[in-house]
């Protein structure tokens, strides 16, 4: 599988080229090239910051939806996420949500929320016993592996190597769903309903597994309707009694709350993608001492701040405190699933670095390129204005030296040239005036006025984001 | 054929809201250049613990940063006091930081001993009441 999938993609025809993802892009992974906007596949790590800033809603996330996870196999179970339970009003028992998805025509569901109970119990184990290590970083989140992995090498050996909780979910459904049903595991779909597009990348281009044991990803917000349908016509005096999960597995859900499971005070946990960025630059500078493990979350809140979410994060937040409340500690345990559980957690698969990020293929390259960009920003104005279609002066400057955008790109510059060129063309027509004319000093000045009149054309090409028509001219 | 870089970054005594910026500039840049993580990592820390000390302790500055294919060397030269017992200066734990700077939660006494750790040379020159330099190479 493509190790840069994504799930995050650009809706071309509604696009319109302007700057807000470019600019919000949080790993400088956007441009805007001939009108619209392209994202780089190395650099991205389906945060959805830009489908949230996109006024024009031409940024999506791609899943699978709920007709084909139904329809395409024998024996389908869908695993809610403990984020899911927090998008409802009123609700007090999660079994009303569990009853809806079967009334929905899944055959069975398991609880994310359960499988996070068990990677908890074995973090807890893993942190006692791996303290050279600290402070381990949280593997949950699939966009902060995606983040650590092209920019922060040195961390690489904190992540905790863990498979996150829908993984584990995944592969202990479907044992579940062999054994109840008799049928091979062709034969059985597990659907994951998920809050982000980072997460559906995670089961198509998975970071730790070979392949994911999740089949179809679903989007929150698009079952949400047919859901809370389901959840109004369920009997509420024949639910059956389903959910698995105490407070630690429900916490997950919101930011702090994997931490939460771990019974230590020696935690730090961190949400928002700026943020994140911001503690993983000091981690590496060894600023932190101290601490057991970190927790990250791409998305503000932590999962229920989700771009694929209905509800507000902090409202959701609330919503899954108070559903928690009565609650066990924890309802699912090592001990009571099959010793063959404990192999499904950690990793089979390591993270490597990859460096998307370098300037040049070797370092000596590179250092040439450096000095280019150093050169370059001297020239470029230092605007960081977006109008080039890179995010900052010194994105233009590092795209140029890697032969993806010309000097000219710049609106500026461009300017700048133009003036330069005009008072060329002034000078030689002083000098005809003067009679100096020669066959020479007039294919000179042609020449001055063909460059001239291309680079206007640039001018327009960035204005209207396409090439203006080239040939007849109307004025 | 690419020459040596060299980077240089002017240091203000005092200056908080800005300690660390000129360390963290040298770690983008080493990282854009491919150069192994581990370089990267020793770099920067050695070079934010010689900038702190420059705002904490001097009068202000000048960091050289001399990036080649074999090694990268730091020159810090600061006017300042100067360093009166070099020897003391370099055990863990001991600090002539002045109170408020403690209560801001520097001036642990670890400084330049973390520098002598991460680098494979370090070189210290001083004159009392002149100024320090001190010169720190790692090698790739």
């Amino acid at each position: 599988m493509d190790k840069f999938w994504h799930s995050v993609r650009l809706d071309e025809a509604l696009c319109k080229g302007c700057i807000n993802c470019i600019k919000h892009c949080p790993t400088e992974a956007i441009r805007v090239r001939e009108g619209k906007a392209c994202i780089n596949a190395e650099f991205c790590i389906d945060c959805g910051e830009c489908i949230r800033i996109c006024p024009h809603h031409a940024k999506i996330a791609l899943s699978d939806k709920l007709e084909t996870a139904l329809s395409s196999r024998k024996y389908n179970v869908v695993l809610p996420p403990p984020s899911l339970y927090g998008q409802f009003n009123n609700l007090d028992d999660v079994n009303i949500v569990l009853n809806a998805l079967k009334h929905m025509g899944f055959d069975d569901v398991y609880e994310v929320s359960a499988a996070a109970e068990i990677v908890s119990e074995l973090t807890r184990e893993y942190l006692d016993s791996h303290q050279g290590n600290f402070p381990l970083i949280s593997t949950a989140c699939p966009s902060i592996v995606r983040l650590i992995r092209v920019r922060f090498p040195n961390l690489i050996s904190h992540l905790l190597p863990l498979n996150p909780p829908v993984e584990v979910a995944a592969k202990l459904a479907v044992k579940k769903a062999m054994k109840d049903s008799g049928l091979p595991r062709e034969d059985i779909g597990i659907t994951f309903i998920s809050p982000c597009p980072s997460k559906v990348a995670y089961v198509k281009s998975p970071l730790g597994v070979e392949k994911s044991n999740v089949d179809y990803v679903i989007a929150i917000k698009d079952i949400y309707p047919i859901l809370l349908s389901h959840m109004k016509a369920v009997d509420l005096p024949e639910l059956e009694d389903i959910a698995t999960s105490g407070k630690i597995g429900v916490s997950w859900g919101r930011s702090g709350g994997e931490a939460g499971g771990l019974f230590t005070d020696d935690y730090l946990a961190a949400d928002g993608i700026r943020n994140v960025i911001r503690v993983l630059e000091d981690m590496e500078d060894e600023k932190f001492s101290n601490l057991k493990f970190v927790e990250l979350n791409a998305c503000d809140g932590g999962c229920v701040g989700g771009v694929l979410q209905v509800e507000n994060p902090y409202v959701a937040a609330v919503k899954l405190m108070r559903l928690r409340k009565y609650m066990p500690i924890a309802r699912t345990h090592m001990s009571e699933q099959e010793k063959e559980a404990r192999g499904d957690v950690p990793w089979n698969r390591k993270v490597e670095y990859e460096p998307v990020y370098n300037l040049g293929s070797d370092m000596m390259e590179s250092f040439a390129r450096l000095n280019r960009v150093e050169r370059l920003l001297k020239k470029l104005p230092g605007l960081d204005c977006g109008s080039c279609g890179a995010p900052t002066c010194r994105c233009l400057a590092e795209d140029i030296v890697r032969g993806q955008a010309k000097e000219t790109d710049c609106v500026y510059y461009l300017k700048e040239n133009l003036h330069k060129l005009s008072e060329e063309v002034e000078t030689l027509s002083e000098d005809i005036g003067k009679g100096k004319t020669g066959q020479e000093t007039i294919n000179t000045l042609r020449q001055y006025m063909a460059r001239i009149r291309q680079e206007m054309k640039e001018l327009d090409q960035k204005e209207t984001g396409r090439a203006k028509d080239d040939g007849t001219e109307t004025d | 054929m690419a020459d040596a870089i060299t980077l240089t970054y002017n240091v203000t005594k005092d200056d908080f809201t800005r300690a660390g910026e000129a360390s963290a500039d040298v770690k983008q840049k080493l990282k854009q250049m491919g150069v192994s993580p581990e370089a990267v990592r020793k770099v920067s820390i050695a070079m934010y613990e010689g900038e702190i000390n420059m705002v904490i302790h001097a009068y202000g500055g000048k960091i050289t940063v001399t990036i080649s294919p074999d090694k990268i060397r730091m020159v810090l030269a600061d006017s300042g006091p100067g360093i009166e017992d070099i020897e003391k200066a370099m055990q863990p734990g001991y600090s002539t930081a002045p109170e408020e700077i403690r209560n801001l939660g520097f001036g642990a006494g670890m400084g330049l001993p973390n520098m002598k750790k991460y680098t494979d040379s370090m070189h210290i020159e001083t004159k009392i009441g002149v100024g320090t330099t001190i010169t720190m190479e790692v090698n790739l």
